[in-house]
C-alpha cells in the first residue's frame, strides 16, 4: 500500500472512530464496539508502518504549507515509529479494559469519554509521526485539548479545578516557551523539519543554545520536569482508564518523546555534548527523579503515589537522553516502552481494585491479594519493572541507561540511579508486602468482593505479559531504539 | 460589461436599497438583498482576478476625467478589502433570514434590508473610490445606516449604544471632513492620486500636517484605536446579532483601508513614517489596545461584550503590524485584518445561534449549550482557537507574520508580548467554552434544539474559511504581500 496513504490512516483512523462514536452513542454495545475495532485497526496500520520502517524507508506525507518554508507533514522515523507502535497496542489493551472499568463505576458522559478518548489517540499519532516541529505543535496543544474532557470527567468542583491547573500549566509552558524556542529556531535556522543530526550545528550561538535548550525543556510540560510537573498529579481527578493511558503511556510520553526528539532531531547529539552549560538538564531531572520518588514514598493514596513515581520515571527518559551519547538515548527510547507497559500494569490494578473494592488508599489495601490474585500478580510484576529487576522490561532500558552513564563516568547519574532504585523498592514493595502477606482488617466495610469485571483482569493481565516479553524478545524495541541514534 | 464592473460593484446595493423599501415584504427583500449580496462577491472576485492579472483599474465616472470627474480605482490592496467585505456580506445574508426574522418585529424586517444594502454600499463604495471627498460622502451612508442597524436591537440599550456611536462616529466623520477640506485649500484637487502628487512639494507645511492629524484621529475613531474605542463594545453587544456580525466583519476593516490608504498613497510613507512619528505613536497604541482590551474581556459576563473588547485588541495587532513600517509587518497586518474578519465573523454567527434559541448571549444563560446545540458551539470553539491562534487555524498564520515581522524588526519584547497576550485570548475564550461544555445547564432551561441549518451553514462555512486559510494560505498570503509590497514600493 501506498506508504503516504497508510501515514494519513494513522491520523484518520481514530478521528473517524471517534465520529462514528459519537455516531452511536445511543448503542453503548456498538460504540464500545466500534472503540475497539478503531484500536485494532489503527494497531494494525502502525505495524504497517513499522515493517516499511524496519526496511530504513521513512514514509512520509506532505499535507499544505500553510507559512512559507513550514509544512504541515509527517515523516515516521524509527523513535516515532515505537511511540506510535507502543501507544495504538496499549489503547487496543485499554479499551478493553475501559469498558470493564466504566461499566462497573457506572459513570456518565460515556459517549463523551471514548470520542475524546479516540480524539486524543488521533493528536498522539500525528504528534509522534509529525516531520517538523510545526506539525509536532498542532498535535501537541491537540492533544492538550481532547484530554481536558477527560480529566474534567467527573465534573465536580475538584474535578474542574484540576482541570484548571492541567491546561494551564500544559498550554501557558507550550505557547509561552515551547512556541517561542520554535520561533527562534526557525528566525536563526530557517527551518523546522527535524534532521538526524540536528539543525542547529553552526548556526546559533552557544549561549542561544542553552536559551533554547532551557526554552524546549520547560516548553515541553507534558515531560513533567520540575516543578512544572503539578497538572500530572492533579490530572489523577480523572478515571483510571485516563490516568492508565493518557497520564502513563500517551500524554506524559508524548512530553518525553518530544525531549527525546529534540534533542536528537533537532539539537543532535554531537552540537550537546560541545555546548557547555547543557549539564544543568542532568541535575534538574536528577533531582527530579529523587524529590518525586520521595513525595512517593509518603503519599498514602495509590493513584497519587503512581503520579509521582511517573513524574520521577519521565526524568529518566530525560536525563538518559541529557548524557547526549548513543548508548544512553537508546536507553531512553527504550524507557518510554518498557516504562508504558509497567505504568499501565499498575494503572490498572489501581482501577481494578478500586472497582471491586472501592478502595483508593495504600493503607487499606492488607491481604487484599488473596482476594485479588491477578490483579496483584499483575501489580507485583509492573513494580518490579519500575524497580528495573531482570525479567521485567524496565531492567533492558535501565541497562542501556546505566551502560551510558558508565561511559561517561557521570557520577551523579550512577548516585541518581542507585538510589532511586532503592526509592522505587521502598515505596512499590510495600503494596505487594501489604496485600499478600498481611492478615486482611476483620470486618471492613467493602471486605466481600472478589475479582474486577473480566475485562480489567484480561486487560492487566495482557500489559503485565506484555512487560515480561518485552524482557524476554527485546529486538523490536531495540533495532527502533538503535536505528534512532544510528547504530 | 467587464469594464463596468467598479462602478456595479457600488451602484448595485445601492439601487437595491430603495428597491426594498418599495417592496417592504420580508421575504422578497432577503432575497433581493441575498441575490445582490451574492452578485456583490462575485464582481468583487472578478475585480480582483482582473487587478492580479492586468494590474491597477482605473474607471471614470461618467467619462468625467480624473481629477476632475470622480475616479474609481482598485488596486490589489483595496482589491482583497472588497473581496473582505463582500465576501462577509455574502455569507450573512443568508443568515439573516432567520436570525432577523426572531429578533425584529415583522414591520422593521423591510427596513432592516434597506439599511442593510446601503450599509454595504457604503462600504464598498468607501474601499473602491478614488476621491477623497467621495470617501466621506461613503463613509457617512455607510455610517448612517450602521447607526439605524444598530438601533435595532431588542433591548433598549441599543438605542443608547446607537446614539453614543452616532456621536462618536459624527466627531469622526466630521475630523476627516476637514482634513480633507484643509488639503482641498491646499492642493484644489480631492483625487487621492493627484492629492499625492501635489502634497509632496508641501510636505513642510503646517496645515498639511493638520489635514493629516484631523484625518488619522477622524479615521482612528470609526476605526475603534484603543482610546477611542468605547462605542464599539456596546454597539457590538446590543446590536442584532447579523448587524453584529456583518459590523465585526467589515466595519473597521474597511475604516484601517482608509487609514492605510491616506498614510501610504496620500501622505506618503517619506510623510508619515520618516518626517512624523506615526510609527512609535502606532505601536503604543496598539500595545495598550492589546494588553488593556484583551484583560477587560475577560472580566465580561456577556459573550457578544467579550467578542467585541477582543475586537478592539484585535484592532490593536493590525496597527502592530502596521506601525513596523516595514513590508513584512504590514503584509502581517494585512493578512491579519483578513483573518480576523472571518475569524470574528465565525464568533458572531455562532452566538447569533445561541442567542436565537436562548435569547441571551450572557455567560451564564449559556451553561450546558454545548450538549444542546453541540454544532454551534464546536463552531465557536474553531473559530476561537482560530482567536487564540492555535495552528492550523488562519489566526495562526496572521500571527506567525506578525511575531517575524518584530523579529526582523529584532524587537524581541514586542514578539514575546504577541505571544503573551494570547494567553489572555486563551482565557476569555477558554472561559465561555468551558461553561458551554463543561457546566451543567440552569435547572429552569427546557430543552432547546440545535439552531437551524439557514444559520448553520453560514457558520460553518466561516468555521471552513478558518481550517482552510491556516492550511492553504498561498492565496491570501500573496495576495497580502502583493498588496504590501506595492504598498511601501510605491513609496520607497
Amino acid at each position: 500500500m501506498n506508504a503516504g496513504l497508510l501515514v494519513a490512516l494513522a491520523v484518520l483512523v481514530p478521528l473517524a472512530g471517534a465520529g462514528l462514536i459519537a455516531l452511536s452513542g445511543r448503542w453503548p454495545n456498538l460504540r464500545e464496539t466500534i472503540t475497539v475495532f478503531t484500536a485494532v485497526l489503527l494497531f494494525i496500520v502502525n505495524i504497517l508502518l513499522a515493517v516499511l520502517v524496519l526496511d530504513g524507508e521513512t514514509p512520509a506525507l506532505h499535507v499544505a504549507e500553510p507559512v512559507e518554508g513550514v509544512p504541515f507533514a509527517f515523516a515516521i522515523e524509527p523513535l516515532g515509529m515505537l511511540f506510535g507502535l507502543v501507544a495504538s497496542f496499549l489503547w487496543i489493551v485499554n479499551s478493553v479494559y475501559s469498558i470493564g472499568y466504566m461499566r462497573g463505576n457506572k459513570e456518565g458522559h460515556q459517549t463523551r469519554f471514548y470520542v475524546c478518548f479516540a480524539v486524543a489517540l488521533a493528536s498522539t499519532m500525528g504528534l509522534a509521526f509529525s516531520a517538523n516541529l510545526f506539525t509536532l505543535f498542532v498535535f501537541y496543544e491537540a492533544l492538550t485539548l481532547s484530554t481536558y474532557p477527560l480529566v474534567t470527567h467527573a465534573g465536580t468542583e475538584k474535578a474542574v479545578r484540576a482541570g484548571r491547573v492541567y491546561l494551564g500549566i500544559l498550554i501557558s509552558t507550550s505557547i509561552v516557551f515551547l512556541l517561542t524556542a520554535i520561533l527562534i529556531v526557525w528566525q536563526q535556522t530557517g527551518t523546522l523539519t527535524f534532521a538526524p543530526g540536528g539543525i542547529l550545528q553552526g548556526r546559533v550561538s552557544d549561549a542561544l543554545g542553552l536559551i533554547l535548550l532551557v526554552l524546549f525543556m520547560y516548553g515541553i510540560g507534558k515531560a513533567a520536569l520540575m516543578p512544572i510537573h503539578p497538572w500530572l498529579p492533579a490530572a489523577m481527578v480523572a478515571p483510571t482508564p485516563v490516568s492508565a493511558l493518557l497520564h502513563a503511556v500517551a500524554v506524559v510520553k508524548a512530553g518525553v518523546f518530544t525531549v527525546v526528539k529534540v534533542i536528537v532531531y533537532v539539537f543532535g547529539l554531537d552540537y550537546l555534548q560541545n555546548l557547555g552549560g547543557s549539564e544543568w538538564l542532568l541535575y534538574v531531572s536528577g533531582a527530579t527523579i529523587i524529590v518525586a520518588s520521595v513525595i512517593a514514598l509518603q503519599a498514602d493514596n495509590l493513584k497519587r503515589r503512581l503520579a509521582y513515581s511517573t513524574v520521577s520515571q519521565l526524568s529518566y527518559v530525560i536525563m538518559a537522553a541529557a548524557l547526549f551519547t548513543p548508548m544512553a538515548v537508546a536507553g531512553a527510547v527504550l524507557h518510554i516502552a518498557a516504562h508504558a507497559f509497567g505504568k499501565i500494569t499498575l494503572f490498572f490494578a489501581a482501577g481494578s481494585i478500586y472497582t471491586a473494592a472501592h478502595k483508593t488508599e495504600v493503607s487499606q489495601l492488607d491481604g487484599i491479594g488473596r482476594r485479588m490474585p491477578w490483579t496483584m500478580a499483575a501489580f507485583g510484576i509492573g513494580a518490579l519493572s519500575m524497580i528495573g529487576l531482570p525479567l521485567t522490561a524496565g531492567f533492558v532500558s535501565k541497562w542501556y541507561f546505566l551502560s551510558g552513564a558508565l561511559d561517561t563516568r557521570s557520577v551523579v547519574t550512577i548516585c541518581v540511579i542507585f538510589a532511586s532504585t532503592l526509592l522505587n523498592a521502598g515505596y512499590f514493595l510495600p503494596i505487594v508486602y501489604r496485600a499478600f502477606f498481611r492478615p486482611a482488617p476483620e470486618g471492613g466495610p467493602h471486605d466481600d468482593h472478589g475479582e474486577a469485571p473480566f475485562p480489567i483482569v484480561l486487560a492487566l493481565t495482557v500489559t503485565a505479559a506484555g512487560t515480561i516479553i518485552l524482557f524476554l524478545m527485546p529486538q523490536l524495541p531495540l533495532a527502533l531504539a538503535r536505528a534512532v541514534v544510528g547504530g | 460589461m467587464a469594464d463596468h464592473l467598479p462602478i456595479l460593484q457600488v451602484i448595485l446595493p445601492l439601487i437595491a436599497a430603495p428597491l426594498c423599501l418599495l417592496v417592504r415584504h420580508a421575504l422578497a427583500c432577503w432575497l433581493i438583498a441575498t441575490l445582490v449580496s451574492w452578485l456583490c462577491l462575485a464582481i468583487a472576485v472578478l475585480l480582483l482576478h482582473q487587478v492580479l492579472d492586468g494590474g491597477t483599474i482605473r474607471y471614470q465616472l461618467g467619462n468625467w476625467v480624473a481629477p476632475w470627474g470622480i475616479e474609481y480605482v482598485v488596486d490589489r490592496l483595496n482589491g482583497f478589502i472588497l473581496v473582505i467585505v463582500a465576501a462577509i456580506g455574502a455569507v450573512v445574508a443568508p443568515y439573516a433570514l432567520r436570525s432577523i426574522d426572531s429578533e425584529l418585529p415583522e414591520r422593521q424586517i423591510g427596513l432592516f434590508y434597506v439599511m442593510y444594502l446601503l450599509c454595504l454600499a457604503g462600504l464598498l463604495g468607501i474601499t473602491i473610490t478614488g476621491d477623497a471627498f467621495n470617501v466621506f460622502v461613503f463613509l457617512e451612508i455607510s455610517s448612517l445606516s450602521s447607526y439605524a442597524l444598530i438601533s435595532m436591537g431588542r433591548h433598549r440599550k441599543a438605542l443608547h449604544a446607537a446614539y453614543q456611536y452616532l456621536v462618536m462616529g459624527t466627531i469622526g466623520a466630521t475630523f476627516f471632513l476637514i482634513g480633507v477640506g484643509l488639503l482641498y485649500m491646499m492642493t484644489g484637487t480631492l483625487n487621492m492620486a493627484d492629492l499625492a502628487d501635489q502634497l509632496k512639494p508641501l510636505a513642510g507645511s503646517r496645515i498639511v500636517l493638520a489635514a493629516f492629524g484631523f484625518i488619522v484621529v477622524g479615521m482612528g475613531l470609526k476605526l475603534a484605536v484603543f482610546p477611542l474605542h468605547l462605542w464599539l463594545p456596546n454597539a457590538y453587544a446590543h446590536a442584532p446579532s447579523t448587524v453584529s456580525v456583518f459590523l465585526a466583519g467589515t466595519a473597521t476593516k474597511v475604516s484601517l483601508y482608509v487609514v492605510l490608504r491616506f498614510i501610504f498613497t496620500v501622505f506618503g510613507f517619506e510623510f508619515s513614517f520618516v518626517n512624523q512619528p506615526l510609527g512609535p505613536a502606532l505601536l503604543v497604541l496598539a500595545i495598550a489596545g492589546i494588553v488593556v482590551c484583551s484583560l477587560v474581556a475577560i472580566y465580561q459576563d456577556n459573550v457578544k461584550r467579550l467578542l467585541a473588547w477582543s475586537s478592539v485588541a484585535q484592532i490593536g495587532y493590525m496597527l502592530l503590524g502596521l506601525s513596523f513600517a516595514t513590508a513584512i509587518g504590514l503584509q502581517a497586518g494585512l493578512l491579519h485584518m483578513f483573518n480576523h474578519a472571518i475569524i470574528k465573523a465565525g464568533l458572531f454567527l455562532a452566538m447569533g445561534c445561541v442567542f436565537l434559541r436562548l435569547g441571551s448571549c450572557r455567560i451564564e444563560a449559556i451553561a450546558g449549550v454545548g450538549r444542546q446545540m453541540p454544532w454551534t458551539m464546536m463552531g465557536f470553539l474553531l473559530c476561537g482557537l482560530s482567536l487564540i491562534g492555535v495552528p492550523p487555524t488562519a489566526g495562526f498564520v496572521s500571527k506567525w507574520y506578525l511575531v517575524l515581522a518584530a523579529l526582523e524588526k529584532g524587537w524581541w519584547p514586542v514578539a514575546a508580548l504577541i505571544v503573551l497576550t494570547s494567553l489572555l485570548a486563551v482565557v476569555y475564550v477558554w472561559k465561555v467554552v468551558e461553561v458551554a461544555w463543561f457546566r451543567d445547564p440552569p435547572g429552569t432551561a427546557g430543552r432547546i434544539g440545535e439552531a437551524p441549518l439557514a444559520m448553520l451553514v453560514p457558520l460553518w462555512i466561516m468555521v471552513g474559511a478558518n481550517l482552510w486559510f491556516g492550511l492553504e494560505t498561498s492565496g491570501n498570503v500573496d495576495v497580502a504581500r502583493a498588496a504590501a509590497t506595492a504598498l511601501m514600493g510605491a513609496v520607497q
